[in-house]
């Protein structure tokens, strides 16, 4: 874990909220998410932690606020564009059928790009992965295809990685692999990171910052260790 | 059997419809006992069916002595009812009704048009409205096919769908798939019939030519002629409900709006 950086924010959210046939999702949030920092979002199942983190790429509409990318109110930017700057990494893979190459070409294929064979490796080798390429994805195990699922956010090149409760869906051991992969590729290219998770100790372990999320409303934001044992 | 009882038109008709309709619930009650409940919507249907074609029965009589202009309005009719029949088919997708007619005036109406202009088919009421009608009836279960197969997909592959759009994809290409497997899944059945024309069945056109006095080599090719254009109109229906369709479960801002519990 690496103590929270001073950097300006990159993400900011102004009073966000979201409100579906009056049940209350996210309510008032306000915090930011500074350059280089992981911000772990911690909290019980239905506290709206993956419903924040779907208002955060503009998956689902705030019914109140916004987000701000690098001093951009997000709703002025295309959400083809906020969403490749903005990338997500679901509970579930979602792998699409083929090969974990035609994988990892999915997102750079939207805007008309190819990405080089050397670009793929080098993407497959940062998750632990290399030549994996020509895998047809049916093969993977359930820590493989995550791992390919963060490969195939990182050819989008985003500002931010948004991780959606990435390990829970794991066993004990793949669980393991996916943390020290994130943990490598944020450590290693100071990616700035949200992560979703309801395991503290991942959030100890990963984040520099937390944000306990209760009903909906923030409840406490700060350093990890302070706000965890808090 | 029934022609030993009944020597009036009126109520051997009557009772071949009341043992058809029979034979139908048996069905019903088979599949009761698999916990299927199917009992008051093929009743209603039944019932609704039978007043449906009897009225429509009646109003052809009067339009065979009518102009030709008439069966304008009778297929114009068909059609917003066809759209009303299998817009119930993409439950919670918005503007169902709208996409469905529109669907079907383009597929049959164009299909019609092109082919009256051409001379296939006769101008003459009791041409026109027979086969326009199988156009339209063809066109519609093909809409609700696509539209029913559409929305099980998406239903079943939200993750997917949003996956691709978490990765910078249009909300079109997200779709795409489930657009294909929609469109060419609705035309099965029309290739079917194609495919199996004479051999697994003799449709009912054919018989009426043939009842009606025609060569039996021109109904047969009418026959044929008649499926072609069937599947000119479904194909085109589909094409269109389905690209229609996919625009409407995305929001604006290209979020899913079609999703389960919603």
């Amino acid at each position: 874990m690496t103590p929270p950086p001073t950097s300006d924010p990159i993400l900011r959210t102004e009073h966000l909220g979201r409100v579906v046939q009056e049940k209350v999702l996210v309510e008032d949030a306000t915090f930011e998410v500074r350059t280089g920092e992981v911000l772990a979002i911690v909290g019980p199942s239905g506290s709206g932690k993956s419903s924040l983190l779907r208002l955060l790429n503009r998956l689902d509409e705030p019914t109140s606020g916004t987000v701000y990318v690098e001093k951009t109110d997000y709703r002025q930017i295309a959400p083809t564009d906020l969403r490749r700057k903005l990338g997500m990494v679901n509970q579930r893979p979602y792998l699409f059928p083929g090969t974990v190459e035609q994988n990892l070409q999915f997102g750079p294929a939207q805007r008309g790009e190819s990405l080089a064979q050397n670009s793929i490796e080098q993407l497959l080798a940062r998750v632990g992965l290399k030549g994996y390429a020509g895998r047809n994805i049916a093969n993977l195990s359930g820590g493989e295809a995550q791992r390919v699922s963060v490969a195939r956010t990182l050819a989008n090149s985003p500002l931010v990685l948004l991780l959606d409760e990435p390990t829970s869906a794991l066993d004990e051991t793949s669980k393991l692999e996916v943390e020290s992969t994130i943990q490598k590729i944020v450590r290693d290219q100071e990616l700035t990171c949200v992560l979703v998770t309801h395991d503290t100790a991942q959030a100890a372990r990963l984040a520099g910052r937390a944000l306990i999320l209760e009903a909906g409303r923030i409840a406490r934001l700060g350093p990890t260790n302070e706000v965890l044992h808090a | 059997m029934l022609k030993y009882f009944s020597t009036n038109q009126l109520y051997l008709g009557l009772e071949q419809a009341l043992i058809a309709a029979m034979a139908a619930m048996l069905v019903v009650l088979l599949a009761r006992k698999r916990g299927i409940h199917l009992e008051s919507e093929t009743l209603i249907a039944m019932v609704r069916g039978l007043i449906q074609i009897v009225a429509v029965g009646s109003i052809l009589l009067l339009l065979l002595r009518g102009p030709r202009w008439t069966s304008g309005f009778l297929l114009a009719g068909m059609i917003v009812a066809a759209g009303a029949t299998s817009a119930r088919r993409a439950k919670g997708i918005p503007d169902a009704f709208r996409v469905s007619a529109c669907s079907i005036a383009f597929g049959a109406g164009s299909v019609i048009a092109l082919m009256t202009w051409l001379g296939v088919i006769d101008t003459a009421v009791t041409a026109l409205v027979p086969v326009g009608s199988m156009l339209i009836a063809n066109s519609m279960n093909t809409n609700g096919l696509a539209l029913n197969r559409f929305r099980a997909d998406v239903l079943a592959h939200v993750g997917e769908i949003e996956t691709a759009l978490a990765l910078g994809a249009e909300a079109k290409n997200s779709v795409s798939p489930y657009v294909q497997a929609a469109f060419e899944a609705s035309l099965i059945p029309a290739i079917d019939s194609l495919r199996s024309l004479g051999i697994v069945w003799i449709p009912g056109l054919m018989a009426g030519m043939l009842l009606s006095g025609a060569r039996p080599v021109y109904a047969a090719i009418y026959q044929f002629v008649v499926l072609a254009m069937i599947f000119a109109a479904s194909g085109l229906t589909s094409l269109v409900s389905t690209l229609l369709i996919r625009d409407r479960i995305f929001t604006a801002a290209q979020q899913l709006s079609l999703q389960p519990g919603r």
